[in-house]
């Protein structure tokens, strides 16, 4: 298998990776939405949102898969962007995206664990 | 009012040249490539241009037209001009030969890339294949089969020229056709081809090439097909 053979594969893989998640992102932002609007009609505070998702498990659940979504989701857009607008070499450009992938998951499932448990 | 006379200006030169004016008697139903004829048979003989059937078969008459690629001899004056003045250059994206003529080459070259070439099993001697009509690939291929192979939709594509490697939309959706024909059997290959930086994944699905291809074809639909497709064989590890 060529060099360019395998960076084409990785790109198919990727699309398809970005794809899956959008459709995943898609559902959670329109719920995650949804959610807001019904929970602010009467005001809103810290205590009473943590009042609703503590030791929520659907909460927690849900917030997981929407952290995980957007670790896969962010970084293979992010590559392309460090690549066409930055110039930036395809290895160096999938280095930042993973690291930004991380930082994303961590804080994000730090996010959840803070206030669901 | 119709103006009687279009002052036109045309690029002359090679990729380094200038726009020259000339001036041409304004008629009914005028297209670009009469003016572009009256210019070169009345005015300046030494112009170049490419040109064959004149009624929107052949693909080789594709110019810009007041910045925009558009094929000339389907092209009336009327639906472009602005006032009285046309500018009429070569193809974006083509190295230019000379004046209003660009060279091809890559172009094509680039249909040859995608493994734009069909490829069957069967001989002569065997029963003809059955494809229904209203089966979805017979209707995918259907839909972009049309393609003259003018070069406006490459003209047009922003991704070319950023990245002068890309396939292109014409020779994409020349991948896709094939793609979509059950009687091919170098899908593998062809889906390893456009796959990748040079191929489909590169598309930024501006559109640009369905707005502007004279047949109507959206290539742009064709190459998010060549992306599903390509998603579904790398998942499937089918293009290893």
């Amino acid at each position: 298998m060529s060099a360019l053979n395998a960076a084409a594969i990785t790109q198919a893989k990727a699309w398809y990776w970005q794809r899956i998640s959008a459709m995943v992102l898609a559902l959670c932002v329109l719920v995650h939405l949804g959610v807001i609007i019904y929970a602010v009609r009467g005001g809103l505070s810290a205590a009473e949102i943590l009042g609703r998702t503590h030791g929520s498990f659907v909460f927690g659940t849900f917030y997981t898969i929407f952290v995980l979504a957007c670790a896969v989701h962010v970084p293979i857009g992010f590559a392309r962007i460090c690549e066409e607008w930055f110039g930036l070499k395809t290895s160096a450009a999938w280095l930042i995206a993973k690291a930004l992938g991380l930082v994303i998951l961590v804080m994000g499932l730090r996010a959840v664990y803070g206030v669901v448990l | 009012m119709t103006p009687s006379v279009l002052k036109v200006k045309v690029w002359r030169g090679k990729q380094n040249g200038e726009f020259v004016g000339y001036e041409v008697p304004r008629l009914e139903s005028q297209t670009v490539l009469d003016v572009v004829t009256y210019i070169q048979r009345s005015l300046d003989p030494s112009l170049s241009y490419r040109f064959a059937c004149r009624v929107g078969m052949c693909g080789s008459c594709a110019m810009t037209v007041n910045g925009v690629a558009r094929w000339t001899c389907r092209t009336h004056v009327s639906k472009v001009a602005q006032g009285d003045a046309l500018e009429i250059a070569p193809l974006s994206n083509l190295p230019v030969i000379k004046d209003l003529a660009t060279d091809m080459r890559e172009f094509f070259d680039k249909w040859a890339k995608g493994k734009g070439q069909f490829q069957g099993t069967k001989t002569r001697h065997d029963e003809f294949e059955q494809v229904r009509p209203d089966s979805r690939e017979r209707a995918a291929a259907n839909a972009g089969i049309e393609c003259i192979g003018c070069g406006v939709c490459y003209a047009s594509c922003d991704v070319v020229t950023w990245r002068p490697d890309f396939l292109g939309p014409a020779a994409l959706n020349r991948a896709w056709t094939l793609a979509n024909d059950v009687r091919d059997n170098a899908q593998r290959e062809r889906l390893k081809a456009v796959a990748g930086d040079i191929g489909c994944h590169s598309c930024h699905t501006q559109g640009s090439c369905s707005e502007r291809c004279p047949k109507q074809i959206e290539p742009t639909a064709g190459i998010a097909g060549l992306k599903r497709l390509t998603a579904r064989a790398a998942v499937r590890g089918e293009l290893e």
